[in-house]
């Protein structure tokens, strides 16, 4: 058991350590969250302000989250998977539901194209099918950014998903997101034997005794209670701790299969 | 009143037969969560990989549609697709060979999409139209969607191996009947996605 404990540590920090070689690369979750990050420079506060007010009330309705990222590199990624990433990481869309959508955006610069896309979570893959997100890429954001008017283009690119989505998912994201439950059998079963084993002894020894003899056993059983537990633990849970009044409240934990499209200019 | 040998040994030997009980059912139950990981995993791999499949009697109908499109090309997607379509494996046994073999037939329809896609290329006319456009964007789609399901499959497959094999799990997982699963491995032309060039 002991071993077992030490390897299953050991691959928990190797595969957490693999974990951020290979993130290295994609920006981290921001903190407080914001829905609208432009890590190039490219929109006014204003521009930002006016877009995060859209999507987080549309969060706020729908349940629905649409992060809008803007970066100065891909980082060698594809646009695609990169766009994959950064909703898998920050935990874009509702656990669950999985309904988020990320939409990346690497403005043109005079050595590389512009590259956008938009990729959709598991649960926005019949609302915004990749034939649409392809169109919403070509229609409205490609031939504003080719004339620099990246806020014309996220704008109307946003408004026009969130007419898609619409309706298909309500706002009852403010549940109570459960946390670890056990069942109170996992509990019950070592202390009824408890219990028992407790009274035999007593009785064969008849009278109190110190408590310091029986100690095996309670670590005998602490033991068995902790085996039967297993493994509960969960990697996946991203839910953030609230932001400010008003604002928005925190990614859900959304998870990507590589639905969506994207393009270039 | 002193304890008697008789009840110490009973007691001893009970505690150890519940405390190996316990240890084998927890063993066992995570390796039933884990497999179970695997097996949901390796039907969303099936799931886009028939979105594939779905996808071509489209795309094939929508190029027929051309003149004087080269047939053989075409004829060499369908026959790649009822190969695939014939190509199932049960979960259960997810070894090397038989992921091998559905990952050959896969890759018999990367490559002669990828093939059609380079023809298409000849044909400036059908690229132009909505109905083919989309159906590139979906085909793109589906191919992104295909790497990271595999992805997942083999993260999900390392899980429970890793468990399975670490010492002391895999005196019991052999007991139980449980076996290693298979990965996906990235064979020559099936990560580079058919040269989908738009």
């Amino acid at each position: 058991m002991f071993i077992n404990k030490r390897f299953s540590l050991f691959l928990i920090l190797l595969s957490t350590f693999s974990l951020t070689v290979i993130c290295q690369d994609i920006p981290v979750r921001p903190e407080p969250p914001r829905l609208v990050n432009d890590f190039a420079g490219i929109l006014s506060a204003d521009e930002i302000q006016n877009l995060e007010n859209k999507l987080v009330t549309f969060n706020d309705s729908s349940s629905t989250q649409i992060t809008v990222v803007i970066v100065k590199s891909l980082n060698g990624y594809d646009k695609n998977e990169f766009a994959r990433l950064i909703g898998e990481k920050w935990g874009v869309g509702q656990k669950g539901k999985n309904n988020g959508a990320v939409v990346l955006i690497k403005p043109k610069n005079p050595r590389e194209k512009g590259e956008v896309c938009i990729q959709t979570g598991y649960g926005l893959e019949g609302a915004i099918p990749d034939a649409l997100a392809k169109r919403i890429v070509e229609n409205e954001m490609i031939p504003n950014f080719s004339q620099g008017k990246y806020y014309a283009g996220i704008d109307q690119a946003t408004t026009a998903m969130i007419s898609l989505v619409r309706g298909e998912y309500t706002a009852d994201q403010y549940q109570k997101r459960k946390g670890k439950q056990s069942s109170p059998f996992g509990l019950l079963i070592p202390l009824i034997i408890l219990v028992v084993v407790f009274t035999m002894i007593r009785g064969s020894r008849g009278g109190g005794r110190s408590v310091g003899k029986s100690l095996p056993f309670w670590g005998g059983l602490w033991l068995l209670g902790s085996m039967g537990q297993g493994h509960s633990g969960s990697w996946n849970n991203f839910t953030s701790g609230g932001g400010g009044g008003g604002g928005f409240g925190g990614f859900g934990g959304g998870s990507f299969g590589g639905g969506g499209a994207g393009g270039s200019w | 009143m002193k304890p008697s040998k008789g009840w110490i040994i009973l007691i001893v030997v009970v505690g150890v037969i519940i405390l190996l009980f316990a240890w084998a059912t927890g063993i066992n139950n995570s390796l039933v969560i884990k497999e179970e990981g695997v097996n949901t995993q390796w039907a969303n791999v099936e799931n886009v990989y028939q979105r594939r499949l779905d996808l071509i009697p489209n795309l094939v109908n929508t190029v027929k549609g051309v003149a004087d499109f080269e047939k053989q090309t075409l004829t060499a997607v369908i026959e790649a697709r009822a190969k695939a379509t014939s190509v199932q494996i049960n979960p259960k046994n997810l070894d090397e060979g038989s992921l091998q073999k559905f990952q050959e037939a896969q890759n018999g329809v990367s490559s002669a999409l990828g093939r059609l896609m380079v023809v298409v290329e000849k044909y400036p006319e059908l690229k132009a139209t909505q109905n083919f456009s989309e159906l590139q964007a979906q085909l793109e789609g589906t191919e992104n969607r295909i790497s990271v399901e595999r992805m997942k499959f083999n993260e999900a497959a390392q899980a429970y191996n890793t468990y399975l094999r670490s010492f002391p799990n895999n005196m019991f997982a052999g007991m139980f009947g449980f076996q290693q699963k298979a990965y996906f491995k990235a064979t020559e032309g099936a990560e580079k996605a058919p040269e989908v060039k738009f």
